[in-house]
């Protein structure tokens, strides 16, 4: 078991009134799966992916990221567990403008506190597992929006961690070059990598093999 | 994350706006340039006086006749003559330890051939140019022999020198002094500006009998043998307050003075009347070097300000640089480095203008600046704490970001 969550609750507070972005959220997800999860804005999807992937604690319930309980942990430990084993994709690409691609792919390996030449070995190899060993030395400016989300993808993977988190990843991309990367992490997952991905598109929810409906901070469908 | 990588991002952060960097430089730039300044100008101004005590001695004693009283109407000092040769002869005589010369002072016309001058006459003995530490630049002094004799003898300033001979070799020529001729039998040394700004090389000096007689003396005056002032020089090594208590003692005791009452002669020691002045610039530069505090404050809350804006401008990269694993410090660490390299280069540039203004100044006002490591040292120092004083909110600021937000920041 990869991921395991159990009562998961998300409450945020908006003046003097209460949201429950998650209600009772128990999920699991195994080594090896793409999960899509889907529902309407509002529904809670973004609060259980920022859950997931550490970037923000539960109100209550339990996480467990391959057995570690996650939920106990502080600001700078869990900065070690998105460091070590989450690769994020976000709809807008967020690489650093004015930094070539390589050392875009370097950024999570600097954090990790590898050597120069190992994080440019490293990421060197990642941008040609993605198809850009030629772009090496662009910048964000000089690629397309595909070819950014791409870097992206090979920043995500760098660091080999557990599982990828594409939030809305063909969002800011045209269908041809959403297809494109949709098959990327296709590959990706059929080489073993867990994904987990957040969209609203019924087209590219298909490429998951699993499907989790989010609404109203719970989980209204789970099917294969 | 090492400090070198930190470096390289926040020069390459920083060259983003190379303009903005260079504005939110400035103030630093001027503050750190003006404590330059202030500080070369302050030591500048401190070792000149440094070096007139040193030239003047710092051991002298001045002692000039008490102020009389003529008609209710209260004169200053020096106005009566109440001091003699006598007076300097007992002071020679019972303190060992001192060296006393008077001086008797007036204006006259001097004129060499076709040339003339107005200039200062003294009245002095040969132990005068000791105790004043003055050299001859050619010539000699006066001889017992011509002292006795009130001989026409006198040695010119620098300046008299100048004015009277121009270029002529003025040596065994006859000047006259109020239409009595003189014959030049040396030349002074140059000694500059005094302290207060007079030409110290403006003078004629003859034998004391001399200026009496036939230049400035009246007829009571040379029955008295007063004295204008009395230079009393304290031998090396000897406490100067000491024998100026000696001194003091002594001619009260000369002149019949009743315990309780004033004295009839004010004593002054120079080493204090200098170290009052030494201290008075002291004060000049430490209120220049608070302006320049000023401006650095200035400076280092426009380097507050720019980087709040730059933490804001770049919420969603420090967002992501949370997402893939940068910790706290990181992030702390990343925007304390770019406010420190703004002020710090800041502070480098504010060191070569600062030099540069010194120069300029040293060059255009004549004024002494003395340049010392240890000011650059300093001023670059304080822009160094600036920036770690006035990044820190705005890295914390950063650092605390929620990554939520953060990426979610439009």
């Amino acid at each position: 078991m990869l991921i395991h969550t159990r009562e998961l609750v998300k409450v945020y507070r908006m003046g003097d009134s209460e949201i429950r972005a998650l209600d009772r959220v128990s999920v699991d997800i195994d080594k090896g799966e793409f999960v899509a999860v889907m529902g309407p804005s509002g529904s809670g999807k973004s609060t259980f992916m920022n859950v997931l992937g550490c970037l923000d604690r539960p109100t209550s319930g339990e996480y467990a990221l391959e057995g570690r309980k996650i939920s106990q942990l502080a600001g700078d430990q869990l900065a070690g567990v998105r460091n070590r084993s989450i690769g994020f994709v976000f709809q807008q690409f967020n690489l650093l403008p004015r930094t070539p691609a390589l050392e875009n792919v370097e950024l999570p390996l600097v954090y990790a506190g590898l050597a120069k030449k190992q994080r440019q070995e490293k990421a060197k190899a990642m941008l040609e597992r993605v198809g850009l060993g030629e772009r090496a030395h662009h910048h964000p400016a000089q690629l397309s929006g595909g070819q950014q989300q791409r870097v992206a993808i090979a920043r995500a993977l760098v660091t080999e961690p557990l599982l990828i988190l594409a939030d809305e990843p063909t969002g800011a991309l045209d269908s041809r070059t959403s297809l494109e990367i949709m098959a990327l992490l296709q590959e990706l997952n059929r080489q073993g990598m867990t994904v987990v991905l957040v969209t609203h598109e019924p087209d590219i929810a298909r490429f998951a093999r699993r499907m989790l409906a989010f609404r109203d901070g719970r989980v209204v469908q789970d099917e294969t | 994350m090492k400090l070198g990588a930190l470096l390289r991002i926040a020069l390459r952060a920083l060259a983003v706006n190379k303009l903005r960097s260079a504005l939110t430089m400035l103030g630093i730039v001027i503050g750190v340039g003006a404590v330059i300044v202030m500080i070369a100008v302050g030591a500048g101004a401190q070792a000149r006086v440094e070096e007139q005590i040193r030239a003047l001695g710092s051991n002298l004693l001045l002692v000039m006749p008490g102020s009389t009283t003529a008609g209710g109407v209260r004169l200053g000092f020096g106005s009566g003559s109440t001091l003699t040769e006598d007076d300097v002869a007992a002071v020679n005589r019972e303190i060992p330890e001192a060296l006393a010369a008077p001086a008797l002072r007036g204006t006259a016309q001097v004129i060499w051939s076709n040339s003339n001058w107005s200039t200062q006459i003294f009245g002095v003995t040969p132990e005068y140019l000791d105790v004043r530490q003055w050299a001859l630049a050619s010539g000699r002094v006066f001889e017992p022999a011509e002292m006795a004799a009130a001989a026409k003898v006198c040695l010119i300033g620098a300046t008299v020198a100048r004015q009277l001979f121009g270029a002529a070799d003025p040596l065994d020529q006859s000047i006259r002094i109020k239409r009595v001729p003189f014959t030049v039998i040396g030349v002074l040394d140059v000694k500059g500006q005094s302290l207060m700004g007079t030409d110290q090389d403006d003078l004629v000096l003859v034998p004391i009998k001399t200026a009496r007689s036939r230049v400035l003396g009246t007829a009571s005056a040379a029955r008295n043998r007063t004295v204008g002032t009395i230079w009393v020089k304290v031998a090396d090594g000897i406490d100067t307050k000491v024998v100026e208590e000696q001194v003091r003692s002594l001619l009260r005791q000369r002149h019949r003075i009743q315990p309780g009452a004033d004295d009839d002669f004010s004593l002054r020691n120079l080493a204090e009347v200098m170290a009052a002045q030494e201290a008075s610039s002291r004060v000049l530069a430490l209120l220049l070097a608070a302006v320049a505090s000023v401006s650095l404050l200035v400076g280092g809350i426009g380097i507050m300000n720019i980087m709040l804006v730059s933490v804001t401008e770049r919420t969603r990269e420090i967002g992501l640089r949370m997402a893939v694993g940068a910790r706290t410090r990181d992030i702390l660490g990343q925007f304390l480095v770019e406010a420190v390299t703004l002020s710090l280069i800041g502070g480098l540039a504010g060191v070569g203008l600062g030099v540069a203004a010194s120069v300029v100044i040293a060059e255009l006002a004549g004024w002494r600046i003395v340049l010392s490591p240890e000011a650059v040292a300093l001023a670059v120092a304080f822009a160094f704490v600036i920036g770690v004083f006035f990044g820190f909110y705005p890295a914390r600021k950063a650092a605390r970001l929620n990554p939520v937000e953060a990426l979610r920041f439009e």
